[in-house]
């Protein structure tokens, strides 16, 4: 079987003594291709909106507006908001660009062995876990900045009685959890549709696969929103701490 | 056993008994979603997003098992 699958991506070439890899230039394509579009977008504005300010305005009320319903309104939505939409839409954009026909044919011949150039940003776990940290650290910070952090810390160390002591330590790897939850769930669904791809174009190459595609469409998008939602409900819940402790 | 049979029956293993129970819990969250809507269709757009979130948290422990499981097959 010639399936060339790995967890890792693979090393295009050395920069220095630091490997680049293909999820890297991709992620680097992605991010300046974000820039690009809403840096011109923004760059002119005009009063009334053409095609494509347009289409961007009501991407961006529609989804302000879903996270508005959820952080409540007021000062709290516009904090949280450009970190969120971001995310979801680094990560709905890196998903769908797999998609673009003919790019897994650009390869790189390099000992002995080809390389495809580019590949699926999610599908490598440190570009994943690297955001997952974000947002888990942006969690963290908002909870002591809202409690502060001697009672926050008392969440999870406390010696009142036994039982709060256990619940306490129970949060703490609660907390852990969600880091190895949150990465893995993004890494997992990407990186198990890439497989199933290539697997099923191995079994079978035309039509076969397409309705395999199609699921990994909807994955695409559905694991970038709940990426982005689920970030945004632990900073929710981080902000609204000092509700809950109080009762 | 051979190792590499044995890593072959291993993946297998994980996905097939770690996809059970998030299978049946993300059946459970969608039918009440439906019933939810059915009973008020106005409340579609609150409650289809919510339903995802869900079903994602409901999908952790089968993607805990995937994530072992590519790791024995490839890791």
């Amino acid at each position: 079987m010639d399936l060339n699958i790995s967890l890792a991506p693979d090393v295009l070439f050395f920069l220095g003594g630091f490997p680049v890899t293909n999820t890297f230039i991709w992620s680097l394509v992605i991010s300046l291709f974000l820039i690009i579009v809403f840096g011109s977008a923004t760059r002119s504005l005009k009063l009334i909106p053409g095609k494509f300010q347009n289409f961007l305005e009501a991407l961006i009320e529609g989804s302000y507006e879903f996270v508005e319903s959820i952080m409540g309104p007021g000062k709290k939505t516009q904090r949280v908001y450009p970190l969120v939409f971001t995310m979801f839409f680094f990560a709905l954009v890196a998903n769908l660009a797999v998609y673009i026909p003919g790019q897994s044919a650009v390869t790189l011949y390099r000992g002995g062995e080809t390389v495809s150039i580019f590949r699926a940003v999610m599908s490598d776990y440190g570009m994943v876990l690297v955001m997952t940290l974000i947002s888990v650290i942006t969690a963290q910070v908002v909870a002591i900045a809202t409690v502060g952090p001697w009672k926050y810390l008392g969440k999870f160390i406390t010696f009142k009685n036994p039982l709060k002591f256990f619940l306490g330590l129970m949060e703490l790897i609660s907390e852990v959890a969600k880091i190895v939850s949150l990465s893995f769930r993004l890494f997992g669904n990407i990186f198990a549709g890439e497989v199933l791809g290539a697997v099923m174009l191995f079994l079978a190459p035309f039509f076969i696969p397409l309705p395999f595609m199609f699921l990994g469409l909807l994955t695409a998008v559905v694991q970038a929103f709940v990426f982005a939602v689920l970030t945004l409900v632990f900073i929710s819940m981080a902000s609204e701490l000092e509700e809950v402790t109080n009762e | 056993m051979d190792i590499e049979a044995a890593k072959y029956l291993a993946a297998g293993l994980a996905v097939g008994l770690g996809a059970i129970g998030p299978g049946i819990g993300e059946g459970i969250v969608a039918s009440k979603a439906l019933e939810a809507i059915g009973r008020n269709p106005e409340s579609a757009g609150k409650v289809t997003p919510l339903m995802f979130v869900a079903m994602a948290i409901a999908e952790s422990t089968a993607i805990y098992a995937l994530v072992i499981a590519l790791i024995i097959l490839f890791g």
